[in-house]
């Protein structure tokens, strides 16, 4: 701990000495500051009217000090007050302000603490999805439309040329609103079964030719299970122009199995049968998780049960009957249609094992998706 | 419906193991489901679709192997003796529109009894056990042929003759099964001289069935018109084999093959004499030929198919093409004279068993399935059209877009809830269903509420507290007779409004923050005044709810759940909630971001610590502060509202800050004195005071 000696050598060299010395000792103590009451110490100290430093040095070197030296050591000590004030000004203001080195030591964090995450909401899988496929259309040339989920028997039937008492409408569990049997067949009022009304909307509402993709809600009569649900979601598409055809049909849906799941897909069409359509497919594509192989490192493949295919899309030419329904000329004009059921394909991308999932709204599922 | 492999290998001469011609078939669209047992016991199961009823059964299958393998097809030629016994049994269709033909033939003398092991095995295939072998011997047929077959017992018959007519009014039929049935006029029937005796095309009746008494028999083999059949099935609920397949169109051509194949079983297991064939023919349904071109089908395709290919296929079908070649002269500047051959066209006779085909579409696609859908290139489609988006694409998104970033997840909830939930929860008459899945949710939801209340309730249940839900969707409301059908949005939130931190406790989500919110999705819009008035609903907190008008419109509302509906679904919360009609917001312009110029100049803050009654609104304060026309006057914001302690009953007390600045210059002391005065003034002018 410093304290100021008495001098007896009053030379300039034997001054400067001095002077530097205590200027050393006021810098080391105030750096060593780190609180207000060490601040308040140090400058007692140094700065108390009655036994402070300054006071001392008044009475040890200027008055102590030979008439000739008198103005030398009045000038060194006035010098040496001044910085030493500066000194202690410097600790106050370095112990308060926030940047303080002590400051800064208190205010460590552990930084290992997990982050506090502000909740995000979670897009809907079924909506993620149905976006996914949009987006790939849209690219290819295709506008959006819609359409109402409550449809007349005519656009939901006959119009997609399911006569009235048709067989084929048994395949459609179809759930009908109440209080029509007033109604003539073609107005009674149904919940769509699909998605494909919104081509004959789209068809009455635009010459060809017409590109469209279609996303929507449908409705059937099923009993809700683990791989049936009464409520989900289609997204159809329809193109009509000339030459339109069954090459192009399978060219297009090909290109976008491989823009939604991969370009090493391969998809494979095989006969099937829609009223609306003619000729009339099923599309497989190649299972994306093990590659069409059908095994995974020597095991069953679970996502399409060893078969190396995954059945996914229905799809065909228009039917003329239907071009007959909106008045366009099925001579001149030919067009395909296809649809694909977004729950399949959500519950395929992301390994979901229950449809329900999709409508209980339980966030710890929703939240997988944020 | 299930085939067995070994019993199409009776009709066409395969090489192929099961495995192989499963999947064979299953490409040109005869869909083997799956492959149970092994050896001559293996089942393919079927999934066939339902235009082709012709390959319903063993033959058809074995046909179309013929066509895919390009190898014969056997025919089925029924051996019989000549006919010994004259029986006469005049036929008489009435109702020609719905019997086109019914051809029958009697067998006398026969022996009931249980079928041989050859016939009871083959019918184990469809998990048939057997009744007795004249019964056996026509479901043995119609598994073969797919033709469905009956066979009366001859000696019930009364009047010696059959008729095929529409039922009477009043008339009853006891079918095979026990049950009275109750006929309608519309019911096609086959009826003896005096009464009914079987529902045309669905099932027999009991009266005159086959016994163990039994020695004479009457088979029937007919065509009935499909949507006559479907009707009646429908009508009685009695979905049958033969119904099945009349119903989806049955062989015209095939009703004579049939009921000779049966006789001959019959004469087979259960012995007896061939009676005549009677066949009476109401209308003849042998079609015109279809006209194939083969610019159509490359017009469809878009691809040539070699004509040794069509011709192959056609007749391997049961189809008959005829080559038409036309020679056309074209004439031309450079050669005077070119002959072209135009595309090669064919007559093509459809077989009686196709009733799905009739046009020339119907032929392009029996070529091209079999031709295989795999040998068509993939090619896309030249297009010169633009892109068309919705006309509210924009507002939708970013209301997604703007949901999600203020924390709340999508959800996709019902569309069906219970009659209580609909009138609890709107004012409209709810749409009800003819055939609801359940009882407890008949009706088309009227608001997205119930949905939302009950995904609320799921995540309650599995201690999930803190909820942020919306969901998008269209709500339904009966119109006199219409639908009215419209988008709607709701969205909830629920426990904490902010995240627990290391440091700092959360709080709960109350008014404002669910009011935030919905200030936040309107402000995409360019809405001229927004307006909240008290209350909302009756289902929501009478004073913690408002509605959210736009101009003259209610376009949603929003508040805290009444506490009484939370208590009957055993909430345990608050539950906030607020809905729009997206129809009236996505009328709306989207707001266009605007640049306003930056002050450079200080800005000066002034807080009021007011106390003000408890009638007076913030809302009022607003409009008298708007009503001072200050420029500089450019936020206002209330804090530390505060009731009771020192605050008298009846008042409370608010901090307003204003801020105030120039864009043009440094606002001076008097200046912002004189303004603040006149604020005090506005303030005293309802009844409020400084607080000291």
């Amino acid at each position: 701990m410093y304290t100021l000696p008495q001098l007896a050598d009053f030379s300039p060299a034997a001054l400067d000495n001095a002077a530097l010395e205590l200027k050393s000792a006021v810098e080391s103590e105030s750096r060593q500051v780190s609180n207000d009451s060490e601040w308040k110490v140090l400058r007692d100290r140094w700065m108390a009217r009655k036994s402070g430093i300054l006071t001392q040095l008044n009475d040890f070197w200027l008055k102590a000090a030979p008439g000739p030296s008198k103005r030398d050591v009045g000038q060194r000590v006035n010098e040496l007050k001044r910085i030493v004030e500066q000194e202690i000004e410097a600790a106050l203001s370095r112990i308060t302000s926030s940047a303080s080195a002590s400051r800064i030591d208190h205010e460590r964090v552990d930084v290992t603490l997990p982050g506090t995450r502000r909740k995000l909401g979670a897009e809907h899988p079924l909506i993620r999805t149905m976006n996914e496929i949009v987006g790939v259309f849209k690219a290819m040339g295709y506008s959006i439309a819609e359409g109402p989920e409550v449809e007349t028997d005519y656009y939901n039937f006959e119009s997609l040329n399911f006569p009235p008492n048709h067989p084929a409408r048994d395949t459609q569990d179809t759930l009908f609103i109440a209080g029509q049997q007033s109604k003539p067949l073609r107005e009674r009022l149904v919940l769509r079964t699909h998605t494909s009304p919104v081509q004959i909307r789209a068809m009455e509402k635009q010459p060809p030719p017409l590109r469209v993709i279609v996303p929507g809600k449908v409705h059937r009569a099923e009993t809700a299970d683990a791989t049936h649900s009464p409520i989900f979601h289609q997204v159809e598409g329809l193109a009509v122009d000339t030459n339109i055809t069954f090459c192009d049909l399978k060219g297009t849906l090909d290109h976008a199995m491989k823009a939604l799941f991969g370009a090493s897909v391969k998809t494979r069409f095989y006969p099937s049968f829609f009223p609306f359509t003619e000729p009339s497919a099923d599309v497989q594509i190649s299972c994306f998780k093990c590659g069409g192989r059908g095994r995974i490192e020597g095991a069953r493949c679970s996502l399409c049960k060893a078969s190396g295919w995954i059945e996914l899309l229905g799809c065909g030419m228009v039917d003329p009957n239907v071009f007959g329904f909106v008045n366009y000329d099925s001579k001149k004009y030919s067009g395909f249609a296809f649809g694909m059921g977004v729950e399949r394909i959500t519950m395929l991308k992301y390994g979901i094992d229950d449809i329900q999932h999709f409508f209980e709204g339980d966030i710890r599922f929703l939240q997988q998706f944020a | 419906m299930n085939i067995s492999p070994n019993w199409l290998r009776e009709f066409v001469d395969l090489e192929v193991d099961n495995f192989r011609l499963a999947q064979d078939l299953t490409h040109v669209g005869i869909a083997v489901e799956s492959i149970v047992g092994e050896g001559d016991a293996t089942i393919f199961e079927m999934d066939i679709t339902t235009n082709r009823v012709d390959a319903m059964n063993h033959y058809g299958i074995a046909r179309e192997c013929s066509a895919v393998y390009d190898i014969n097809l056997i025919p089925i030629k029924p051996k019989l003796p000549a006919f010994i016994r004259e029986a006469s049994f005049p036929i008489e269709i009435l109702d020609a529109d719905l019997c086109a033909r019914y051809t029958a033939r009697a067998v006398c003398d026969v022996r009931i009894r249980k079928s041989p092991p050859h016939i009871a095995q083959r019918l184990l295939i469809e998990e048939h056990h057997g009744v007795n072998n004249i019964a056996d011997a026509t479901n043995y047929v119609l598994m073969e042929l797919g033709h469905p077959t009956h066979a009366f017992d001859l000696d019930l018959l009364e009047g010696g003759k059959i008729v095929v007519r529409r039922a009477r009014k009043g008339e009853t039929l006891k079918t095979l099964d026990g049950i009275m049935r109750e006929l309608d006029p519309e019911d096609l029937i086959i009826a003896d001289a005096v009464k009914p005796v079987a529902l045309a095309g669905i099932m027999g009746g009991f009266d005159t069935m086959i016994t163990a008494k039994t020695r004479n028999v009457l088979i029937e083999s007919a065509w009935f018109d499909p949507a006559a059949v479907r009707r009646t099935s429908r009508r009685l609920g009695m979905h049958t084999d033969a119904s099945h397949r009349f119903e989806r169109g049955a062989d015209w051509g095939g009703t004579s093959l049939a009921c000779d194949r049966v006789a001959e079983l019959v004469l087979e297991i259960a012995g007896g004499k061939l009676g005549a064939h009677h066949d009476a023919i109401a209308r003849d349904l042998r079609r015109e030929a279809v006209h194939l071109d083969r610019a159509e089908l490359k017009r469809i395709l878009g691809q040539e198919i070699p004509e040794t290919d069509i011709v192959r296929i056609l007749r391997r079908l049961g189809f008959e093409p005829t080559a038409q070649r036309a020679t056309a002269v074209a004439l031309s500047a450079s050669t005077p004279i070119a002959v072209v051959e135009t595309p090669d066209s064919y007559s093509v006779e459809v077989p009686t068993w196709r009733l799905d085909v009739e046009r020339e579409i119907d032929v392009i696609e029996e070529i091209a399935r079999v031709y295989g859908f795999n040998n068509f290139a993939n090619t896309l489609p030249a297009f010169a059209g633009g892109v068309v988006e919705l006309p509210h694409a924009r507002a939708e998104s970013s209301l997604r877009a703007r949901l999600l970033a203020l924390g709340y997840d999508e959800a996709v909830s019902t569309t069906f809830i219970s009659a209580a939930d609909a009138q609890r929860f709107a004012g409209e008459p709810a749409v009800a269903l003819e055939n609801p899945l359940s009882e407890e949710a008949p009706v088309l939801r009227t608001t997205l509420v119930p949905g939302m209340l009950q995904m609320l309730a799921w995540n309650f249940n599995r201690d999930a507290k803190d909820l942020r839900l919306f969901e998008m969707g269209h709500i339904f409301s009966a119109i006199r007779n219409r639908v009215g059908e419209r988008g709607s949005l709701c969205f909830a939130g629920t426990g904490a409004a902010t995240e627990n931190s290391m440091e700092a406790k959360s709080r709960a989500l109350d008014f404002f923050d669910i009011k935030g919110d919905a200030e936040d999705l309107l402000s995409i819009f360019a809405a001229e005044s927004v307006r909240f008035d008290a209350p909302g609903a009756d289902y929501y907190h009478p004073g913690r709810s408002a509605k959210i008008v736009l101009g003259k419109k209610v376009v949603g509302q929003l508040g805290q759940l009444h506490p009484e509906i939370a208590a009957t679904r055993k909430f345990k919360q608050d539950v906030w909630l607020a809905e729009f009609d997206i129809e009236h917001l996505f009328a709306l312009p989207l707001r266009e971001s605007r640049y306003e110029k930056l002050s450079r100049f200080p800005q000066v803050e002034r807080d009021f610590s007011l106390l003000l009654d408890s009638t007076v609104k913030y809302e009022m304060l607003q409009r008298l502060l708007e009503a001072l026309h200050i420029p500089e006057l450019r936020q206002v914001q209330a804090r530390e509202l505060f009731r009771g302690g020192t605050v008298p009953e009846g008042k409370y007390s608010m901090l307003l800050h204003l801020t105030f600045q120039s864009i043009e210059r440094t606002l001076r002391d008097e200046e912002v004195a004189a303004w603040s005065q006149k604020v005090i003034a506005a303030i005293e002018a309802l009844g409020g005071s400084l607080r000291t």
